[in-house]
């Protein structure tokens, strides 16, 4: 799927779990969201974005979050 | 009824009937009164009338004005009783019963007094009766014969009303003064049971009439919602299709197929013609009141445009087949056959509708997940209510509203956003006005001054806050801030329900200065003393309750509101009993159901994520398949994947992706890169413009099963008439399982809702027979709730502890500049339903034959743009032409539209920015520029060029299809 609209909706997910005062459980979170909401051809492409291109365009806390608790 | 004649000194369990008019309302006071009736010891709550005791008891009272809908009148003067140790002849109807007292209702003097009476009325009434459409249906003529009428004296000769012209102005039904005995029962009714106030007795003395407006019915505030039909003693108001058929022969009690209010209906057949439905009195949501949509706008079932046979073609540029229900089932199968093989399993998916009855979602949601193997299955909620979904299972623990309808006849203080109720669900908005014409306070937050702002009789917003489009949660955020700061919190509320931890995180959060209104009052565009003061009313005002809309979950931020929405009722104490909660006012009639029956890609029947083992391995059982543990694609990730060229077959049933999802250029790219798309709908409709199966669906009239309304309602809808395109839509989807291999065994619906309840949780008590004998049931419903749940959260929240979320307001990524000045927000009409493909299909288009843009006068000026001008709206998506409608009731800087017609191309400018959650699309942001032109956009004319040739294709006549 077009990378770019996937991070537009990563980052958007990012927004809201950035508020959440502990860094830890806001990576949690937001990736827990992608797991529990995005179909496995989604996750499969922003992973190999984060993993191929650096993530270029996603907020840090969202890489974070993919580098450290997903795995495609 | 016998027993308690011969039995008067026991006390008697009176039970009441629906069918039966009581003559005054119920009181619903716990203080019992005995008094005695004809020589029966009756005993009824205190404030009870004496009419409405005698009722109960098995008297029946002769009456005129008075029905048990409305508030007694004592105008007639035939329910005159006789009280002992009382003078004269006091009305039953208005007088209250008291202990001990006793009655008399018939008494020769009594007989006389009434003969006296209909002898007047008779004397001015035309005695067409033979002839009359209200011949049999007639409480005039009842009443003629239960006071034993034998002459009029008076002759008919004297000055009289008869030979007056009849009003046909209305589509629906005549007003025929001459048969009028100005009961007044319709002027009462428009007022108390609708809140419009369109009716009136103008004159007096003999001189007195009804009249609507100053002209005609059409051209008055009515609004067509049929209370003064149905209250209407006589023939006076009286349905047109009544005066065209005779009157009925039989009623079967369903469910009506248009909003989300869910009014229960009694289609008063003729064999299996429909001849009217009229609002069931026992209707759990209703109480026997209706809106022009359910009451009137029915045809579009028997519309010309309804295609009744199957029809395929290979490409959307070859003429349809028609033929027969196997071919065309065993086509749609051999296709996704060979597209599963082709380009993979996952390149398949289907779209339910709210518009769908539970059991054909179920069905639908099965077939994809066990047969097509994939959790490709999403529904419309995805493009209206999914944020409420999330954001209440997140926060409260369930995804669904909290309360009753009733339950805001409790309410002190009520706050609607983003909702316009009495336009989206008029009954219900009808019962919302009756509590505020009682005192109830009201808080309107909308860009848009709707109707309940100033606009509705004897009821008036006490803060009507017009933040700007697209900040919800600063306003959510900045009512909060006061809330929290000046110590407004019900802190024992929160202690005892709520996670601790998380109300503190929140506190902290909302507290902060940049929260505060003064802050925000920017971005809101609002003053700040109006935020305090409508923040500190909704938290000290007694019961709060907050009912929202599209208008809170259309945004990128949908989500984020409706958590803030649930954070605010915690915070104030205001969940878990009857008056308050968090109610997400449903835009079609089966959202809730279509949503509870697992529609959304990464649940389950039930709110259960398709990860969760335990739950898999149930339905894995239960359908005897190895199901996917992959959340499927929502609609706008099949669209999207359509778009690239790897989803390349839908099966969308009831559903009109082509016209109410945003961004249509891109939707119709995506349909177009398709191979397969079977559509299963009543119309040829603008989604099925671009198909390749078409399968005729059944209207709500032609079927069984049930639609959950947005109180959790679950109520029957049962088929009156033979489905005209041979069956019926569950039908459909099980002869399509069975041709790819899979059969499901159901005879009836009652089966599928048999394995939903076995399957579901919530759902374990409910059943069709427990439906018949409870006419309609709220979930959940099982061992610890067997007759339902009205109110949620009592004692306990669904999670456990209610938990608060941090909700920081994030603007837009849809700016306004200079390029793009103005904000196009969107909502709908009372007449017109969603896509119109029903409403406009009947008379409902003579109130709202098109769309139109409002435009505040200054803008307006500024563009040399006049009421009625065709105006270009260009988005960054796209462009169209509507007509401009010039109102005070848009702010400056935000334009509106409703998008009930196709041409309109409402959807062609919103864009594909979505809910950060759940990607519900932004609807309500869009930023515009308007400029004055003189022809419909090129995307217009090229659409109904291309929308004629594929009417052409399927064999009618784009001169007589509906557009």
């Amino acid at each position: 799927m077009e990378v770019e609209k996937l991070i537009h909706m990563a980052n958007q997910i990012g927004d809201f779990f950035e508020a959440v005062p502990d860094e830890e459980e806001a990576k949690v979170e937001i990736a827990g969201h992608l797991k529990k909401f995005w179909n496995s051809i989604m996750i499969k492409s922003i992973v190999a974005h984060v993993q191929q291109q650096q993530g270029a365009g996603l907020h840090p806390q969202v890489i974070a979050a993919i580098q450290q608790h997903i795995q495609a | 009824m016998d027993d308690i004649k011969y039995t008067p000194s026991q006390p008697q369990v009176l039970k009441y009937d629906a069918d039966k008019d009581y003559g005054t309302p119920k009181s619903d006071s716990s203080v019992m009164v005995t008094l005695n009736i004809d020589g029966v010891d009756v005993t009824v709550p205190e404030g009870t009338s004496i009419m409405h005791a005698a009722q109960l008891s098995g008297v029946t009272v002769p009456k005129l004005c008075a029905t048990d809908s409305l508030e007694p009148f004592g105008s007639c003067r035939l329910c005159l009783v006789e009280i002992e140790g009382r003078r004269g002849y006091p009305a039953s109807c208005t007088t209250p019963v008291a202990p001990g007292i006793k009655v008399k209702t018939q008494t020769p003097k009594l007989a006389d007094v009434r003969r006296g009476v209909m002898e007047l009325y008779i004397s001015d009434h035309p005695l067409d009766c033979l002839t009359c459409a209200a011949n049999g249906d007639c409480e005039l003529q009842d009443m003629a014969g239960a006071v034993g009428l034998r002459e009029v004296r008076y002759g008919y000769e004297g000055e009289n009303h008869l030979g007056q012209a009849k009003d046909e102005s209305n589509p629906y039904f005549t007003f025929d003064p001459s048969k009028c005995i100005v009961c007044s029962r319709c002027v009462r009714a428009c007022e108390e049971t609708q809140g419009t106030f369109a009716l009136t007795i103008q004159g007096r003395g003999f001189e007195s009439k009804v009249a609507a407006g100053n002209h005609n019915f059409l051209d008055s505030e009515c609004v067509s919602c049929g209370a003064c039909v149905q209250a209407c003693p006589t023939a006076t108001l009286m349905e047109k299709t009544v005066i065209d058929a005779g009157t009925p022969e039989h009623k079967v009690t369903t469910t009506c197929a248009y909003c989300g209010v869910g009014c229960s209906f009694d289609a008063e057949m003729k064999g299996e013609e429909v001849v009217r439905m009229t609002p069931s009195k026992a209707g759990g949501a209703n109480h026997g009141h209706s809106c022009v949509k359910g009451r009137f706008a029915w045809g579009y079932a028997t519309h010309a445009d309804r295609i009744t046979t199957p029809m395929i073609r290979k490409s959307i540029h070859d003429p349809w087949q028609k033929v027969d229900w196997d071919e065309a089932i065993n086509y749609a199968a051999s296709e996704i056959k060979r597209i599963q093989a082709q380009y993979g399993k996952e390149a398949v998916g289907g779209i339910t509708s709210s518009r769908c009855t539970n059991e054909e979602v179920y069905v639908t949601q099965k077939l994809i997940r066990a047969v097509f193997g994939v959790n490709n299955v999403d529904t419309c909620a995805r493009v209206c209510h999914s944020p409420t979904g999330y954001g209440l299972k997140q926060t409260l623990g369930e995804s669904a509203g909290t309360q009753t309808f009733d339950s805001v006849m409790k309410s002190d203080v009520i706050f609607v956003m983003g909702a316009n109720p009495t336009d989206g669900h008029p009954v219900f908005g009808s019962i919302m006005k009756r509590r505020l014409r009682e005192g109830a306070k009201l808080i309107v937050a909308d860009p848009r001054a709707i109707d309940l702002v100033e606009n509705s009789p004897h009821v008036r917003a006490d803060y009507h806050l017009n933040l700007r489009p697209g900040t919800n949660v600063a306003l959510i955020s900045a009512m909060s801030h006061v809330i929290v700061t000046e110590g407004l919190v019900k802190e024992e509320f929160v202690k005892a329900r709520c996670e601790w931890e998380s109300f503190v995180a929140w506190r902290d959060f909302v507290a902060k200065p940049e929260n505060s209104p003064e802050a925000l009052a920017k971005d809101l565009g609002l003053d700040p003393q109006k935020v305090r003061e409508a923040a500190r009313l909704f938290a000290t005002g007694g019961n709060a309750a907050i009912y929202y809309g599209l208008g809170v979950t259309e945004h990128s931020q949908g989500s984020t509101a409706v958590m803030g929405i649930a954070n605010l009722a915690m915070a104030t104490g205001n969940i878990g009993r009857e008056g308050v909660g968090v109610n997400p006012m449903r835009g079609q009639n089966n959202v809730q159901g279509s949503c509870d029956m697992g529609s959304m890609p990464h649940e389950y029947p039930g709110y259960r994520h398709v990860s969760d083992e335990a739950t898999r391995a149930l339905f894995e059982t239960a359908w005897g398949v190895k199901l996917s543990a992959d959340p499927g694609l929502r609609i706008t990730n099949m669209l999207d994947l359509a778009a690239e060229g790897s989803f390349k077959a839908v099966y969308c049933v009831g559903e009109d992706i082509a016209q109410s999802d945003p961004d249509t250029q891109h939707v119709i790219h995506a349909l177009e890169n398709m191979e397969c798309v079977i559509v299963q709908d009543l119309f040829l409709n603008e989604t099925a413009k671009f198909a390749h199966v078409f399968f005729p669906g059944a209207s709500f009239l032609e079927k069984n099963g049930t639609f959950t309304n947005a109180e959790r309602r679950i109520s029957p809808v049962r088929k009156v008439m033979t489905p005209k395109n041979g069956m019926e839509d569950w039908e459909i989807t099980a002869k399509f399982s069975e041709a790819l291999g899979y059969p499901m065994h159901y005879a009836h619906a009652s089966d599928i809702m048999d394995e939903i309840a076995a399957l579901t949780p919530t759902f374990h008590g409910v059943s069709f027979k427990k439906l018949d004998e409870m006419g309609s049931i709220q979930w959940p419903c099982n061992a610890e709730a067997p007759q339902g749940t009205p109110t949620m959260h009592v004692g306990e929240f669904v999670r456990g502890k209610g938990k608060f979320f941090i909700t920081q307001y994030v603007p837009t990524t849809e700016r306004v500049n200079t390029k793009f000045p103005l904000i196009l927000t969107t909502g709908r009409i009372l007449s017109q339903y969603n896509v119109g493909a029903q409403t406009r299909r009947t008379h409902n288009v003579v109130w709202h034959a098109e769309d139109r843009i409002e435009i505040h006068p200054h803008d307006a000026e500024d563009r040399g743009i006049q009421d009625g001008d065709w105006v270009d709206i260009t988005s960054r998506a796209g462009q169209t032409v509507l007509r401009a409608k010039v109102t005070e009731r848009v702010q400056p800087g935000v334009v509106y539209t409703t998008f009930h017609h196709p041409g309109s191309g409402a959807n062609v400018i919103t864009t594909d920015n979505s809910d950060w959650a759940t990607n519900c699309p932004e609807y309500k942001v869009t930023a515009v520029q308007l400029t004055k032109v003189n022809q419909l956009s090129d995307w217009q004319k090229e659409y109904r060029t291309f929308s004629d040739t594929q009417v052409e294709l399927s064999g009618m006549d784009p001169h007589t299809v509906v557009f």
